[in-house]
């Protein structure tokens, strides 16, 4: 390879493909690398959630809404192509001390322009007929929608490459060109099928992020949590909205390392019903846990008795790449410059993707981004320099 | 939680495989349990009418099975080792789930039909014999998702199972010995079979002559059945396709070419069928290897382009404990599946011992034999071509051939993995059972055939059978 680009994209899933797509779209020249084809991390592993109601005040809320103001305006056109679907959600409450906490909640988030309404017994009643007759209330959030996570990873990748972006598949990085270990600027990537020479190099490889940091010789703390989500056989339409209970924002936020598991139960276009979502700290373990489907199960049948009935026909489990602070890192990395990172979304990622990469996009391409993205920095989880050493009391807790 | 059955081999399948290996271990000194979806012994091969008495009478014997007395005998030693309580007979169960953690494989199950009223069970054991048999491989073509069309093996179990015929007059289609006992079971049934359309070509065995020769009971069986073509006067054509299923609201006639030996059409050779009820296709059979997959068994591709899991001598997978029989080591037939139960019986029983495999040289000489036959029955080259935009390839999930052509050269859908995210093909109630072959095919491209891989994928899921909400709750570790 002798001819580099602006910007390399290494990862095809939801993020580094809406980097490539908005990084194209600014003029730049992109290539996207990723290890095999588009969406076969943990985009084609999630439920394609984009929700404004588990997320936290601060940078991670105003993100949110940024990303959701670019999914309604910059990417409407394409909207059909990856069924999004803005249904909405739902929390609800079933016992009186998490309807007070719900409550709360709602009004901070009000006062924060979330366009949140509360739902007494009936109201909640008629928004979902078939919800456990215990449920005591609930809350309405108009903004939260729904997407095929891996058409949307596909499509922008399709879609940046007809902006002039190249792709290539089954291309590993095993490596970066200039940086050793003296330093020096990153100036491309290594990979088995030659050297890619690029004015910046993006890390968007999500929960394989902090092993791609490491061999540029910087940390970045992204761990997998695991989840596992249940899929029903096809039904009618009997539940309208994403029905999460109220312990779910808790458990978002959580670093517990035991299984947690709050229902969130939607239906989907082709009729099966999706049943998420344990959180588990196990590291990259694949073997299925009866004890996480159980607790899946009881937790949703809990919220929609009716389920009991109802057939199970697969289950998935994908890993959420998280940071120990619950924010993803996004942005340039001072302590190795060249190389950017785009990663740790947690299970945020689908949602935030169109932000991120149009923030990005706007960075890359020496503008100043619409957001502050300081919050995000890289170089927060350790001072400048590149063998800093940085706690990962996260890992083992 | 349901009860657990706690035992020193468990088999999961009680077909001619699971049958031997049943009496083969308890007859070497284990205790053994069976699960079984079916509601008596004999699988799809040996499928009879519900048993009201003793299953050698005559009101239990059903219509053209070959090696009943085969049956008989493996049942009579299966009653016996029942009533002696050696072997817990766990039947109208499927297994959704395996595990293997420390010594000992743990199988979940769920009633098969919800109606059955079997009462699910756990079942513990030292070691697991899977002997799940195999299911029709499926093409789609135009017109085959109306009613009316039928895979071969389906016709044939409806017959054993009911004793009458699912229409009056056929046309089967496809490729293999196969097709030969289903056309007969209909003509001795009874029914019209307006012809057999072969897409290979006679000499295509000539190459194994010798391997064939090596199973002299086959030739037999041929000649049974030509003397049964003759006597119904079924025409047989070789080198025959059905290009398209005509009706609109169910199968009434078919269209058929002849093709070359890619199984690409000769232009100007078109012939149509009227009146035809049922159209019955065999494109061999697909092993079912979700138990195998999900437990971590190394795999291969077989002769006949099926992912099947890989044996030793003595029938033990490459997970330690865990050993393979029937279909599910290489499709070839009941005989096969029986010896290769016996030999995986007996070893799981005494995995320590050197009890030798019996019949090592006629499990060798029936392997040769199958391996000869899928090699003169291949699936045509050029099946994909048969196809138009608009055929439905997955039934579950309405997705036609061009869909699934678009995702693969727009989108890059070039494993079956992508595939299935980008269409939904395979992701409905069957799960991919039926169009995962084709799928993959059209994924790996024009004239192509999946690799080991991306039929493993297919193969690949996480629930081996539906289960219900409320089962699942019930899991607490």
């Amino acid at each position: 390879m002798t001819h580099g680009s602006d910007v390399l994209v290494i990862g095809a899933g939801v993020i580094g493909a809406a980097t490539a797509y908005f990084a194209a779209r600014q003029g730049l020249s992109v290539t996207v690398l990723d290890k095999g084809l588009p969406a076969s991390g943990t985009s084609s592993a999630c439920e394609g959630n984009i929700l404004v109601s588990d997320k936290e005040l601060g940078p991670e809320l105003e993100l949110t809404r940024y990303s959701l103001g670019v999914w309604h305006h910059d990417l409407e056109e394409h909207k059909k192509l990856w069924e999004f679907d803005s249904k909405g959600g739902i929390i609800v409450a079933s016992r009186e001390s998490s309807l007070a906490s719900l409550h709360r909640v709602m009004a901070v988030q009000k006062s924060y322009g979330v366009d949140v309404e509360e739902l007494d017994q009936s109201a909640l009643r008629d928004a979902e007929p078939h919800i456990s007759p215990e449920a005591l209330g609930g809350a309405s959030y108009r903004e939260d929608c729904q997407v095929q996570p891996m058409l949307v990873a596909a499509h922008l990748v399709r879609l940046a490459t007809e902006a002039g972006a190249r792709f290539i598949a089954d291309c590993p990085v095993s490596g970066f060109l200039g940086s050793g270990p003296d330093g020096g600027r990153v100036t491309g990537v290594r990979t088995p099928r030659g050297d890619f020479p690029a004015g910046a190099v993006v890390n968007c490889t999500g929960t394989w992020a902090g092993e791609l940091a490491a061999m540029a010789g910087v940390e970045v703390p992204v761990l997998p949590r695991r989840g596992f989500v249940i899929v029903t056989e096809p039904l009618p339409a009997m539940i309208r909205h994403k029905v999460y209970a109220a312990e779910y924002i808790d458990n978002v936020g959580s670093s517990d390392a035991g299984l947690q598991a709050s229902p969130v139960v939607e239906g989907t276009p082709a009729g099966s019903i999706l049943i998420g979502s344990s959180r588990e700290r196990v590291g990259f373990d694949r073997t299925v846990s009866t004890a996480a489907l159980g607790l899946l199960a009881r937790n949703a049948t809990a919220l929609f008795p009716f389920l009991k009935d109802v057939k199970a026909i697969r289950h998935y489990h994908g890993f959420r790449p998280y940071c120990p602070d619950h924010l993803p890192v996004i942005g340039h990395d001072d302590r190795a410059p060249g190389l950017w990172h785009a990663a740790g979304h947690e299970g945020a990622g689908i949602g935030l993707s169109a932000g991120t990469g149009k923030l990005l996009a706007q960075a890359l391409a020496g503008l100043t981004p619409d957001m502050d993205l300081s919050p995000f920095a890289p170089a927060r989880f350790s001072a400048p320099g590149k063998h800093t050493p940085v706690h990962r009391e996260e890992a083992t807790a | 939680m349901s009860t657990v059955v706690t035992v020193d081999v468990a088999v999961v399948g009680a077909g001619p495989a699971g049958l031997a290996a049943a009496v083969a271990a308890t007859e070497t000194g284990a205790r053994v349990a069976v699960v079984d979806a079916g509601n008596q012994p004999g699988g799809q091969f040996w499928r009879h009418a519900p048993e009201t008495g003793n299953p050698g009478t005559a009101d239990v014997q059903p219509h053209g099975h070959h090696g009943w007395s085969t049956y008989l005998d493996l049942r009579a030693r299966f009653d016996a080792a029942r009533s002696a309580g050696r072997i817990t007979y766990l039947p109208g169960l499927q297994v959704w789930m395996a595990q293997h953690s420390g010594d000992a494989f743990v199988l979940r199950t769920t009633a098969a039909v919800a109606s059955s009223g079997a009462t699910p069970a756990t079942v513990a054991a030292d070691r697991l014999v899977l002997c799940p048999g195999g299911y029709d491989r499926q093409l789609p073509i135009p017109g085959w998702d109306l009613p009316g069309v039928m895979a071969a093996g389906g016709i044939q179990a409806f017959i054993k199972a009911n004793g009458v015929l699912p229409g009056k007059r056929f046309v089967i289609a496809g490729t293999g010995p196969f097709l030969l006992p289903v056309a007969a079971g209909i003509a001795e049934a009874g029914g019209k079979v307006l012809a057999v359309l072969e897409s290979s070509s006679p000499s295509a065995w000539l190459p194994h002559l010798r391997a064939a020769a090596g199973v002299p009971g086959k030739a037999l069986e041929g000649m049974a059945y030509a003397a049964v073509f003759a006597r119904h006067r079924i025409p047989y054509r070789t080198r025959n396709i059905v290009t398209e299923i005509l009706g609109t609201d169910r199968a009434e006639g078919v269209r058929t070419a002849r093709v070359d030996a890619a199984g690409r059409v000769r232009p100007g050779t078109a012939r149509t069928y009227a009146d035809v009820d049922v159209v019955g296709f065999g494109w061999g059979f697909t092993p079912q290897l979700e138990l195998p997959v999900s437990l971590g068994v190394e795999t291969r591709l077989d002769a006949d382009g099926s992912l099947v899991g890989i044996v030793d001598e003595r029938q033990q997978s490459s997970v330690p404990g865990l050993y393979l029989a029937g279909e599910v080591t290489g499709v070839g037939g009941a005989t096969l599946a029986v010896l290769e139960g016996l030999a995986a019986g007996a070893a799981a029983a005494r995995p320590e011992s050197d009890v030798p495999v019996k019949q090592p040289a006629a499990i060798a000489r029936h392997r040769r034999f199958a391996q000869a036959m899928h090699h003169a029955h291949p699936v045509p080259a050029a099946w994909q071509d048969w196809l138009s935009p608009d055929t439905t390839v997955c039934r579950c999930e309405e997705v036609t051939a061009g869909e699934i052509t678009e995702a693969r050269d727009q989108l890059g859908a070039r494993d079956i993995r992508s595939l299935k995210s980008f269409t939904r093909a395979g992701m409905g109630w069957c799960q991919g059972r039926v169009c995962g072959f084709a799928s993959a095919c059209l994924s790996a491209g024009p004239g192509q055939m999946p690799d080991a891989g991306s039929l493993a994928s297919s193969a690949k899921r996480p629930l081996a059978a539906p289960v219900g909400i409320g089962e699942l709750a019930a899991q607490d570790g």
